[in-house]
């Protein structure tokens, strides 16, 4: 008897009899329970007084924060996959001065903290640019960091072309150019397009580290909030929970990409 | 089909695959390539599709030789129809795509007429019920049939064949074996390089036999399959027809 209920949390290849239950329900409600009896057990021994009305005041500062963060993160993707395009193609180039440029930009930006990269950036780099606008640096920072991962992702994409499709559209009497277009583009788009959204889910919360260049976004907000109200938990809760509003449908697209299109290979 | 080859030669760094060949071929209209792996018939076989260039000697086939400058080497390439061994279709495109491929965009075929031309190709081969099917749901021997509708689709003077029934579970190779035979019947030219020596013996009206580079071995399939003179063709015919 108890061996038939056991079912009910065994994967559903695993399973030596279907399941008596609604398994997929009852395991999140189950694991959703035991996160919440963890966070509700170690607040109860916090001593703490939430004082939500303080915070509520300033609901609008959130929002455009969040806002904001949501721009940021949207430019800093596009300007990263134009540039990092190039990049990419510059990783395959023969020309070696291009070449070392780009390798040297992807070991340096992925082997350094993002945050001495904005404030030797911001301080030091567009400062002797003259570069006045936060938020045009703000960008910039994060597209080139940002870039240094998509263009592993698009080399990465361009390299799982096998090379015998490429000899085979050149015996079609395919240009260069009509292989780019017609056979590696078209499938290294769809092979990067969820990695890619997992990027992005990176880069959203990674714009929160802007706030120490005083970008007003949506972490330097929440900061101002505390500042404003001293009630730390009230205005740092409700950061991450936006945080995760954002990035789950994101990361939830990208798993659905990744099925949709791994029946191709 | 007539083939004029004058000391062809071709290394990959430093490892010399093909030495010194030469050959005078006239009225030859199916050309069997066999020979050990690694004993040059696929480099020899790209050199003629214009897919690499060889270090010294010229090709010249049906009077005209084979370029050595990329942009005139990809005229060339439309002229002739290459099958591969892992049939190579394009995974993102359906089976009418890949033969609509080449002939808009290569060829100067309306939409329009590339598809009629196209689904006229599938249904001759049998393959009409695919036509809106991607390569992953087709089996071996559909693709490589595919793969064959694609290179005889454009037209080419000749087609080439590299090993195109290797990849193949045994019991998809006579549908493809059938399709190159039906071409052969039709009065196609082709070259063929393969493992299967039955049909090898039946469709070639010349035979060559590859080995360390060179010919080491070339006459009718009576000559190389029922009478092999040269001791090295006998060894690789005795090892691959023992079981």
């Amino acid at each position: 008897m108890t061996k038939k209920w056991f079912n009910c949390f065994l994967r559903e290849s695993d399973r030596e009899a279907p399941s008596p239950c609604p398994s997929t329900l009852l395991n999140a409600f189950l694991v959703a329970l035991f996160i919440l009896l963890i966070f509700i057990f170690s607040f109860s021994r916090l001593e703490y007084d939430f004082h939500w009305a303080g915070v509520w005041a300033y609901r609008a500062k959130f929002i455009r924060g969040l806002g904001m963060t949501l721009v940021l993160s949207f430019f800093s993707l596009i300007v990263s996959f134009l540039l990092r395009s190039l990049f990419a193609l510059g990783q395959k180039s023969r020309f070696l001065p291009f070449y070392f440029f780009s390798r040297f930009y992807v070991e340096i930006i992925r082997g350094t903290p993002l945050l001495v990269q904005i404030l030797v950036f911001f301080y030091v780099i567009a400062d002797a640019f003259r570069v006045q606008n936060r938020y045009v640096t703000g960008v910039m920072i994060l597209s080139l960091f940002a870039g240094a991962y998509i263009s592993e992702i698009i080399r990465a994409g361009i390299d799982s072309i096998g090379e015998t499709q490429l000899e085979t559209a050149r015996s079609l009497g395919l240009t260069r150019f009509q292989q780019y277009r017609f056979i590696i583009f078209p499938q290294v788009f769809k092979r990067i397009l969820p990695p890619l959204a997992g990027q992005l889910v990176s880069l959203i919360k990674d714009s929160s580290l802007l706030s120490i260049i005083s970008v007003s976004e949506f972490t330097l907000n929440a900061q101002e909030v505390n500042a404003y109200t001293y009630s730390t938990l009230e205005s740092y809760l409700p950061l991450a929970l936006g945080y995760l509003l954002i990035t789950y449908p994101i990361s939830n697209l990208s798993k659905r990409l990744e099925r949709a299109f791994s029946y191709e290979t | 089909m007539k083939l004029d080859i004058r000391g062809l030669s071709k290394a990959f760094d430093e490892k010399k695959v093909l030495s010194d060949i030469s050959l005078h071929l006239d009225g030859i209209r199916s050309l069997v390539i066999i020979g050990p792996s690694g004993g040059g018939k696929s480099t020899f076989l790209r050199i003629l599709a214009g897919l690499l260039v060889p270090e010294a000697g010229e090709v010249i086939i049906n009077g005209k030789p084979i370029p050595t400058e990329e942009s005139s080497l990809r005229e060339y390439r439309k002229t002739m129809g290459m099958v591969f061994q892992s049939y190579n279709l394009f995974p993102h495109m359906t089976a009418v795509e890949n033969i609509m491929l080449p002939l808009v965009h290569v060829h100067g075929y309306g939409q329009e007429e590339a598809r009629e031309h196209a689904m006229g190709l599938l249904a001759r081969f049998q393959l009409s019920l695919h036509a809106e099917k991607k390569p992953a749901l087709l089996s071996g021997g559909q693709k490589q049939r595919v793969a064959i509708a694609r290179a005889v689709a454009v037209s080419p003077s000749f087609l080439l064949f590299d090993e195109p029934t290797s990849a193949l579970d045994p019991e998809f190779t006579s549908e493809v074996l059938d399709v190159i035979e039906e071409l052969r019947e039709e009065g196609k030219d082709l070259i063929l390089v393969t493992h299967e020596m039955g049909f090898a013996r039946i469709v070639s009206d010349y035979a060559l036999f590859l080995d360390e580079g060179t010919v080491a071995a070339a006459g009718t399939p009576e000559e190389i399959f029922d009478y092999p003179a040269e001791e090295r063709l006998r060894l690789f015919l005795a090892k691959v027809l023992k079981y």
